[in-house]
């Protein structure tokens, strides 16, 4: 099982994805074509980069004709806004290494 | 600084971790607050156990400001927690439990209007997030 944290940040580590998404995000749903004609990239490359943001539940396609719509899901960057869970997380690791530390200190 | 943690949206929130430690106040003390043994299990440090002393927590991915805010002996430790757009107060506190120790560590001060700059910077983000910000500000 991965991590969800990993998946999204792996998916959104890319810059042309992470472009993708946003521009999603700021101008609403899109077809490939429209994105293709900003991305920078191919056609084909744009798919892919959808294929993965939809696999992250990043977005969403919707099929209308010959033409398949993106929209973003911003809702799915929620468990990384989570700090709190991360931070106890971090903190868990360190008591973790205390103690392993205290098992090799003298008294 | 004693606050419990809160899920208010307009108060500051907390971390807490506690834990049931097989070994004495002192022993643990001296694993909070000697550089030697911190870096051991924290960070790189130049920690010293003196009120109002600065110091700074190195990492890999960046480092932590921090002053040392209380301190009493094999009892208490506090200093302020400050990275990646964070302001936050640690606060670990000994209490002797039976043969052990029970530690708490409590980082307060949290606001939520600080998670985004604070996810932001520690992945190098901060630009992505405030823009994204932006947009989730206007979705809603």
């Amino acid at each position: 099982m991965t991590n969800p944290h990993d998946m999204l940040f792996r998916t959104l580590a890319d810059p042309t994805r992470r472009a993708i998404f946003e521009r999603l995000c700021r101008e609403g749903e899109q077809t490939v074509g429209a994105l293709t004609a900003q991305a920078g990239v191919s056609q084909p490359a744009v798919s892919k980069h959808l294929g993965v943001l939809k696999e992250a539940g990043l977005v969403l396609d919707r099929h209308a004709g010959r033409q398949t719509h993106y929209s973003a899901r911003p809702g799915a960057l929620a468990p990384l806004i989570d700090w709190t869970s991360q931070m106890t997380g971090f903190w868990q690791n360190r008591f973790d290494d205390l103690e392993n530390l205290l098992q090799r200190m003298d008294q | 600084m004693n606050q419990k943690s809160t899920e208010t949206a307009s108060a500051t929130q907390s971390v807490i971790v506690e834990r049931e430690i097989p070994h004495a106040p002192e022993k643990i003390w001296r694993a909070l607050t000697q550089p030697h043994l911190i870096e051991e299990w924290l960070m790189k440090n130049n920690f010293m156990p003196v009120v109002g002393h600065r110091f700074d927590l190195r990492a890999d991915w960046g480092s932590v400001d921090c002053k040392v805010l209380a301190i009493e002996a094999n009892r208490t430790l506090s200093y302020t927690w400050d990275a990646m757009g964070l302001e936050s107060v640690v606060t670990w506190t000994l209490t002797p439990a039976g043969k052990g120790t029970h530690l708490r560590m409590e980082q307060s001060g949290f606001r939520p209007d600080q998670q985004q700059a604070y996810q932001g910077a520690q992945y190098g983000w901060q630009k992505f997030f405030a823009s994204l910000e932006q947009v989730l500000g206007r979705a809603d």
